[in-house]
């Protein structure tokens, strides 16, 4: 039974991730399209408006995977982030900015005002897109960590070709994959122009995660996430015809299930190495080597047990409540606030 | 300067940082439901404006408090991997359950709450915010408990010299975290009550300067109108409410922050009792509570301080509850840690170049001893400030005395001082140890991390410097802005959260709020 602890939790922090892809993954993409494509004022606010009430909910699924790795990994937790340690700080700065934006964005009726804002959700989320991408695609392909787990070799050390294709993956995910969620919660011109991306630019898009995929799966796959890898690449097929075939929900989902087919074959062909050593494979962090004691996994699967179940509820109940589909004359007019 | 002050002041300065937003939050929020529970069962117009103008200020602040706890998340992996992977298996445990069962409830319901005016029922709708609120309160509850394991460690074994999760149930009912857990939670209050009665005290002031408020010849307050909806008689009661409300909320939480921090003291004399001692600057065993010590704190030298006022009794009282019993001074106390844990650091290399250097128990002693009193005295400043507020508002205005308006308004940052204080007094009354051993385990059952070991190893003294900058400045840039948006919303008074409110009945196209009947129109949009 405390065998298979570890692996249930390395399971669940792998369905964190998949799930922070997921969601947040079309509130970056909504940020980063909001000055790629989009140039009026109102379009902007629709933009905003499809993921105002969910996108802090949805970054909670980062926190928790960093929380859960801290309690399940420990060693993971460390030598990942202390590895990653100015990646990771860019992602904190541009997660920052991001979210005092959309809170601050509208407070105050100025165009100057709003543009600067307007590139702080952009940038920001670039920059936490990107910086999410290198550290998984360096977790699956290794960091040079010494017997410790502690980074050799400067500041730098972590920067190699893996890093920048796992950014490429997530970005570009992330914009077809917002454009696909747009597509499903706009109407008029905003709809028009992302359906337009996603017809476009789908199957490019995921070329990057699938090469990134393809690496792991040469190191390590099995016949099942070989499996996982082809119905991934079915989906993103189905995706793009219903996406020519204007059925926006259908669209949306199957990207989604390529994206969690594609991550899902990552971890799994990493298994059960957490974070590989590129000194010595002796260094590498094991589910063994990293994981947390049998009491503890298992206090917190308990803990899991109960709430996952219970998120998913009352988040699915969030994504129902606003359901409906938003276009620019929902838009209420700006507020100006002026002294009394 | 080494990596190891570089990490302590970025954490020093992200977490306090962070802890300006926190209490608002909490405070705020409990006191925002509070109103619009009030709304929803009588109905009231003024309890709807309380909701609508205080939740907006509720959530220019939130927002701050979810970006800056980010950067806390990530904090112990980036900066302190050697304090992670020791105490990981315990105390990362606390964090996991805080970001389950706590902050997933509160994004998602108080996204629910913003956006959910008109689209949700009433009920579910006041329901989504008291889920989001205590939802928050729960939050601190989880991180309290891990911040009380580094005071004071319990519920493990250790196992190859580390320590082990083996009572979760000891671990959450530590008594140091039960007593902490109310003293904060109290201590937000006040700074709620103190922004609350601040800023009602501007509106009342501004409307007697603008000449709607007059008062009779018994001082009694005669309400007037004005033109604009927003200034009318129910804005008058909006703001007397608001600053009574305010006033008790700060007087009770004052009571409660003393109360628990009395319990805190009594356990503190137990656990850490050289915290203690420097919270007194105490060098010699003895029962007195110095009211003002003089001498060169900062020289860390026993002989230079004199206690120029000292009480006798009152320190044997907070800590112990009696007026004779002895309190150790630092000149006792620090060969008792030295004989007990070691005068030198080991020669490990984890310690780096500080290896086998010489181990220092003694707290600086100006922070310890400042910020016990900055913190007792700004609370006990603003809960009598409160008081005094509450009796001159028993006839329904305030003076016309603009310098009496500018003292409410700043005095609403005497509770924030009195909570940094307080943390920064319980974190570095804490060194040198990250952990602070527990004296009820003996020996070699007993776990504790000196701060020297914990930081993380490979990080370079360049990349932490970079950090500690970039977060630096973008916090500093961030606050100007915030507050210069939560002076633009309390200018601009209720109309600033209820639009509809801010055109005149005769204005032609009736403004803004013209679409709101409009059935597609949002209620609320970013
Ligand atoms: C006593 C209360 C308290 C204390 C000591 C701390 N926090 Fe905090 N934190 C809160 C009380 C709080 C809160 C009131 O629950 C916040 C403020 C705004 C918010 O959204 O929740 C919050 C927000 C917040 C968030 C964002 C949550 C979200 O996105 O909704 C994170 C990740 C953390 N905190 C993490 C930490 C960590 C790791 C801390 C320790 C170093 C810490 N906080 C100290
Ligand atoms: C929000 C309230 C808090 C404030 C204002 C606060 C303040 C501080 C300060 C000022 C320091 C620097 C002390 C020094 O360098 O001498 C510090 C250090 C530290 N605190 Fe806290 N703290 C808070 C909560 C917490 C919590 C909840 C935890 C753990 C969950 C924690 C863990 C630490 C750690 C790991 C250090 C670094 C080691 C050190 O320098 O002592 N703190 N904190
Ligand atoms: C409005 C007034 C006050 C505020 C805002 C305040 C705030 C704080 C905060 C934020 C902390 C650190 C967190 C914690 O350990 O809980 C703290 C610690 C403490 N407070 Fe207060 N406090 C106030 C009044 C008082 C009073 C009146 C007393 C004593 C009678 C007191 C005694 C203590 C003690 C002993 C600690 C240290 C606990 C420890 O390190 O073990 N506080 N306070």
């Amino acid at each position: 039974m405390s065998e298979a602890l570890p692996t249930l939790w390395f399971v669940l922090i792998a369905v964190l991730w998949v799930g922070y892809l997921f969601l947040e993954g079309f509130d970056l993409g909504v940020g980063m399209l909001m000055k790629l494509v989009y140039r009026t004022d109102s379009q902007r606010r629709v933009l905003l408006n499809t993921v105002g009430p969910v996108w802090d909910g949805n970054e909670v699924w980062l926190i928790t995977a960093i929380g859960a790795t801290f309690a399940a990994f420990p060693a993971w937790y460390a030598s990942l982030l202390s590895s990653l340690y100015l990646p990771f700080t860019a992602v904190l700065l541009g997660l920052i900015f991001r979210a005092v934006a959309f809170e601050w964005r509208g407070k105050v009726d100025s165009p100057a005002w709003r543009n600067r804002w307007d590139w702080a959700i952009a940038l920001g989320s670039l920059t936490a897109a990107a910086g999410i991408g290198a550290a998984l695609a360096l977790t699956t392909t290794g960091l040079p960590i010494n017997a410790n787990g502690d980074r050799e070799g400067g500041p730098f050390a972590w920067f190699n070709g893996y890093a920048l294709l796992g950014a490429a993956a997530v970005v570009l995910f992330c914009l077809v994959h917002a454009a696909a969620f747009l597509a499903l919660k706009t109407e008029g011109g905003v709809r028009g122009t992302a359906l337009r991306v996603v017809r476009r630019f789908l199957p490019f898009a995921l070329l990057p995660m699938l090469a990134w995929a393809l690496t792991v799966q040469i190191r390590g796959g099995t016949m099942l996430t070989a499996l996982a890898l082809v119905l991934a690449a079915g989906c993103a097929a189905a995706s793009w015809r219903s996406a020519r075939g204007n059925r926006d929900g259908r669209a949306f989902a199957a990207l989604g299930a390529a994206m969690v087919l594609m991550v899902g074959a990552i971890f799994a062909a990493a298994f059960p190495v957490v974070l590989p050593s590129t000194l010595d494979p002796l260094f590498d962090l094991t589910l063994d080597s990293a994981s947390s004691s049998p009491y503890t996994l298992g206090l917190m699967s308990i803990v899991a047990a109960f709430g996952l179940p219970l998120i998913l509820a009352y988040q699915g109940w969030t994504y129902w409540v606003f359901r409906r589909r938003i276009s620019e004359r929902s838009i209420p007019a700006a507020h100006a606030v002026t002294p009394l | 300067m080494e990596a190891l002050e570089i990490a302590r002041w970025q954490f020093g300065i992200t977490t306090v940082y962070h802890f300006l937003m926190v209490p608002l939050t909490i405070g705020l929020g409990l006191l925002v439901a509070v109103m619009q529970t009030l709304w929803y069962r009588t109905g009231e117009a003024s309890y709807l404006r309380m909701t609508r103008f205080w939740g907006k200020l509720f959530l220019i602040n939130f927002i701050m408090g979810v970006a800056t706890g980010l950067v806390q998340e990530f904090q112990f992996g980036l900066a302190w991997s050697e304090y992670s992977r020791f105490v990981g298996d315990i105390f990362g445990a606390p964090l996991a359950l805080e970001a389950l069962l706590a902050f997933f409830v509160e994004s998602t319901f108080l996204g629910l709450w913003i956006f959910g005016w008109q689209r949700l029922p009433r009920l579910v709708h006041l329901l989504s915010l008291w889920a989001a609120v205590l939802a928050s309160v729960l939050s601190a509850y989880f991180i309290l408990v891990a911040n009380s394991w580094m005071q004071h460690p319990v519920g493990y074994e250790l196992v190859d010299g580390r320590p082990v999760l083996n009572d979760i149930w000891a671990v959450l009912t530590n008594n140091t975290a039960l007593v902490a857990f109310p003293h904060t939670v109290f201590g937000a209050l006040a700074v709620a009550g103190a922004f609350l009665l601040g800023i009602s005290w501007y509106h009342l002031w501004k409307r007697r300067h603008d000449g709607i408020d007059t008062v009779d010849a018994s001082g009694r307050v005669q309400i007037g109108t004005a033109a604009a909806p927003s200034r009318d008689a129910t804005d008058h009661r909006v703001w007397l409410r608001s600053a009574r409300l305010g006033a008790v909320v700060a007087m009770i939480a004052f009571a409660g922050t003393a109360v628990s921090g009395d319990l805190q003291g009594k356990l503190m004399f137990e656990q850490q009792p050289i915290k203690m001692a420097a919270a007194e600057a105490a060098c010699h065993d003895g029962t007195g509570f110095s009211v003002l010590s003089v001498g060169n704190l900062g020289s860390q030298s026993c002989d230079d301080i004199v206690a120029l006022i000292e009480v006798p009794g009152v320190l044997s009282f907070l800590a112990n509850g009696d007026f004779t019993t002895e309190v150790k001074g630092v000149n006792t106390l620090v060969p008792e840690y030295q004989e007990k844990y070691g005068t030198h650091l080991p020669d490990n290399p984890i310690y780096g170049d500080r290896a086998g250097a010489e181990i220092d128990y003694l707290p600086v002693l100006e922070v310890t001893y400042w910020g016990f009193r900055i913190m007792i005295g700004f609370g006990a400043i603003a809960a009598l400030a409160a008081g005094i507020a509450f009796w001159v508002l028993r006839r329904g205005t305030v003076p016309e005395s603009r310098w009496l308006m500018r003292l409410a308004v700043f005095g609403i940052l005497a509770p924030f001082g009195a909570n940094a204080a307080g943390w920064i007094f319980t974190e570095m009354g804490r060194q040198p140890f990250v952990v602070a051993p527990n004296p009820d385990f003996a020996g070699v059952d007993s776990v504790f991390m000196f701060t020297a070991a914990a930081v993380s190893p490979g990080v370079t003294v360049a990349e932490l410097l970079t950090s500690l900058v970039a977060l630096a400045s973008v916090y500093a840039v961030l606050l100007v802005i915030e507050v210069r948006l939560l002076f633009t919303y309390v200018r601009g008074g209720v109309a600033s959260a209820m639009p509809e409110l801010a055109h005149t009945p005769a204005d032609p196209d009736g403004g803004s709020g013209h679409r709101a009947d409009d059935a597609d129109v949002l209620s609320f949009a970013y």
